[in-house]
């Protein structure tokens, strides 16, 4: 078994977070992790990605070759367009819908969608309004893990052993609101497929 | 022992801790800070007293370690590989000197240039100071590297390099640690006169430095960080020099059929190379880096009886980091692709954060050079040169740390005057203060802006070295008192600043303009350490 994962967002959105979370998820279940990361230059508002494998073999690449990930989950929805020849035939892109937009020329958001639903497997869903609703409204990013925690090959329990392993130095109360952040989003995508 | 997961960079850390250093050195640059912030923030190392403390630039850090090494005690140095360059001239002398203490010099280089303003391979510095290199192809051998690095280091009294690239600096993985060693002791050097490079000793310490080369050579064909593999397809042999390795096993899950000599050890073992060129029918090398031993392989003439291959020949692109799918090309694999990112997709890059204090520095100097035109402002390494981006469009030059106020000193020497030079305050403490003096000593018509948002940005938030004493620095350099000026860069204060800077830049002569508020980001941080 083994998952291929590509976080993408815009830097200071907290795909380095939701990264973590999966990464204890998979040491749980003694998998193999190799985690690549963006740090530098791009952190200051630019385009962020993180190449995520895990597997119960021994992982040789710190990067996805193209076409092989399972998985592009995306916390600004134009950045999930930007990976998508590391697609697989029958990956899924799970999106936020939310435009960070940082720049002039930001395509329209129709545009986005258009693309996005032209793939076999998608979920957009606005995980910043989602987060809002279950009272825990800096966690749209924990949203989105929920939101994709079927597509990881990890179980529920390890995953939230992995965000309580994230924020359990930030208190109770931070940890409860991630849970409930991550209910919301894996209750979303159970429903629904891109709408 | 302990498994930890841990960037490559991070491992390079640990295992540093872990092997008993007694000090870590370094100038902040991307894809390396994470060593040296690692042990800033490990609690033993702060109860063993355990240096690490930013240095002001890269040369700094290179003879400190050098004098801990001269101590007799473990040390290592970190930089990025543009700062191999301001620690050059330290580095190949210390390989002159030799050491006393293990010496590691940790390079870490950024290949694609993903924060950077070129791809140099630091590989060829070791190679022109005569020094071995590591190269890990995995965060497990990085750390190990270390052990073995300082072991080297004190068999053969000569500093070591470690090489990494940003993919492997900050990609995380696995690694088990070892037993802890102790610190060294106090040890001076037993010959007195090691590290005196008069010519006469010069000559001799040169002399052993070449002498030792023949051992240095056989550590490496005999280490095990330096394995060749058989295959049963001898059409090709493949090199694969530290990461490369993990792209050729990516590419053959099932196993590698053609023999593989894996690099991570250098100088290169010829002895293996050699094995490797006359059993098989032709030869891929693959570098994460510039041609280094491809070009060395080839030889001048490159008439060799077979193939070479690698980013010579257009098998492997001559520039930019390898990924599996570039090796898979080289590999004659057939790659996959998922959909193509749609054309109307927008670019974006990095910029200036909203509220940051250079954007507002940037605005009244954009107003105050109206009367002078544009073309004239040289600017420095920071997260100001994303003032050459627009709306800005402020700048037009951004070289190397500290270029701008030499720059504009000879531009103004040229006749472009006034010049302005824009540089951050970590900048002009790293190789800033040097130009300064230059052009105080010719009261050169420059104006510089020292644009102080009071901490290293561009890298992280590091402390600044000259933190609330730029003033008195420039005082002390020369700069005259009536035209050393301080402006706080905020909206409201634009019209005032703009005459502050249009006064300047109408003086014949040196002016500083301190332009200072508080990096945002750091700012944020400081407001939530406050209130928890
Ligand atoms: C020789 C060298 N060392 C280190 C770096 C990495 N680096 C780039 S910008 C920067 C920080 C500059 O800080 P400062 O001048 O205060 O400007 P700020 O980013 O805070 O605006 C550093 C350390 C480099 N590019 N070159």
């Amino acid at each position: 078994m083994k998952t291929d994962i590509i976080l993408a967002g815009v830097g200071g959105q907290g795909i380095l977070t939701i990264a973590a979370a999966i990464g204890f998820a998979s040491l749980y279940e003694n998998k193999f992790v190799k985690q690549s990361e963006v740090h530098g230059m791009s952190q200051r508002g630019g385009a962020v990605q993180s190449h995520l494998r895990i597997s119960d073999n021994p992982i040789a690449s710190d990067l996805i070759p193209l076409g092989n990930a399972d998985l592009i989950l995306s916390v600004e929805p134009m950045e999930a367009l930007r990976y998508l020849p590391y697609l697989a035939k029958q990956g899924w892109v799970v999106t936020n819908s939310v435009p960070f937009e940082n720049i002039t020329d930001y395509p329209s958001i129709s545009r986005i969608k258009d693309e996005l639903r032209a793939l076999p497997n998608s979920v957009w869903l606005n995980a910043d309004q989602l987060a809002q609703d279950c009272q825990s409204p800096k966690s749209s990013n924990i949203v989105m893990l929920g939101a994709a925690s079927e597509h990881l090959g990890l179980s529920m329990d390890s995953l939230r052993a992995g965000v309580e392993q994230v924020f359990s130095r930030k208190g109770k109360d931070v940890v409860d609101a991630n849970f409930r952040a991550f209910e919301t989003g894996r209750k979303f995508t159970s429903k629904l497929q891109i709408n | 022992m302990q498994q930890l997961v841990l960037l490559g960079a991070e491992a390079i850390a640990q295992g540093a801790l872990d092997a008993g250093i007694s000090g870590v050195y370094a100038y902040p640059g991307t894809p390396s800070t994470e060593i040296t912030e690692y042990i800033q923030k490990n609690r033993l190392a702060r109860e063993k007293g355990i240096h690490s403390q930013w240095s002001a630039n890269e040369k700094t850090a290179m003879e400190s370690a050098l004098g801990m090494s001269y101590a007799g005690k473990r040390a290592i140095v970190c930089m990025k590989h543009v700062g191999l360059n301001v620690a050059a001239d330290g580095f190949i002398n210390a390989a002159i000197t030799g050491s006393g203490g293990g010496l590691i010099v940790a390079v870490a280089d950024d290949p694609s240039m993903h924060s950077s303003q070129n791809e140099q391979d630091s590989r060829f510095y070791a190679d022109f100071a005569l020094l071995p290199v590591f190269e890990p192809t995995t965060q497990q051998e990085a750390y190990d590297m270390v052990f073995a690095g300082f072991e080297l280091s004190e068999k053969y009294g000569l500093p070591v390099m470690m090489r990494i690239t940003t993919r492997l600096s900050h990609s995380r993985a696995s690694v088990k640690t070892r037993e802890v060693l102790n610190q060294n002791q106090l040890k001076l050097p037993e010959d007195p006169r090691q590290f005196v490079l008069l010519p006469s000793i010069a000559r001799k310490r040169y002399k052993r430095l070449l002498e030792l080369q023949a051992a240095l050579l056989k550590e490496s064909e005999n280490s095990g960080f330096n394995p060749d593999q058989p295959g049963n397809d001898h059409s090709l042999g493949i090199i694969a020099c530290g990461i490369a390795f993990n792209y050729v096993q990516e590419n053959y899950p099932s196993g590698i059929p053609y023999p593989v000599l894996k690099i991570s050890q250098y100088p290169a073992p010829i002895e293996k190379v050699r094995k490797l060129t006359e059993t098989c029918k032709s030869i891929l090398v693959l570098e994460e880096g510039y041609p280094l031993l491809e070009n060395g392989l080839r030889g001048l003439l490159n008439n060799n009886p077979i193939p070479i291959h690698g980013r010579l020949d257009g098998s492997v692109p001559r520039d930019g980091e390898l990924t599996p799918d570039i090796v898979a090309n080289a590999l004659g694999i057939e790659t996959k692709s998922g959909p193509a990112i749609p054309e109307f997709l927008a670019n974006r890059p990095p910029s200036m954060c909203k509220g940051c204090s250079h954007i507002d520095t940037y605005y009244a100097l954009i107003d105050a050079l109206k009367p002078f035109g544009s073309g004239r402002t040289f600017s420095d390494i920071g997260c100001y040169a994303l003032g050459a981006l627009p709306p800005f469009e402020a700048i037009n030059s951004c070289v190397d740390m500290g270029a701008s106020i030499t720059m504009a000193k000879g531009a103004a020497d040229a006749g472009l005057i006034p010049a302005i030079a824009v540089i951050g305050d970590s900048t002009f403490t790293h190789s800033g203060m040097t130009g300064l003096l230059d052009a105080v000593n010719e009261n050169s018509p420059i104006t510089v802006i020292i644009s102080d948002n009071e901490t290293t940005g561009m890298t992280g938030g590091q402390t600044s070295a000259a933190y609330g004493r730029l003033e008195s620095i420039c005082l002390g350099i020369g700069v005259p008192a009536n035209h050393l000026r301080l402006i706080i860069p905020l909206r409201k204060n634009h019209e005032a600043n703009v005459a502050i800077i249009s006064e300047e830049l109408n003086h014949h002569g040196v002016s500083v303009i301190i332009s200072r508020r508080e990096c945002i980001q750091t700012a944020v941080k400081h407001k939530k350490v406050h209130n928890s």
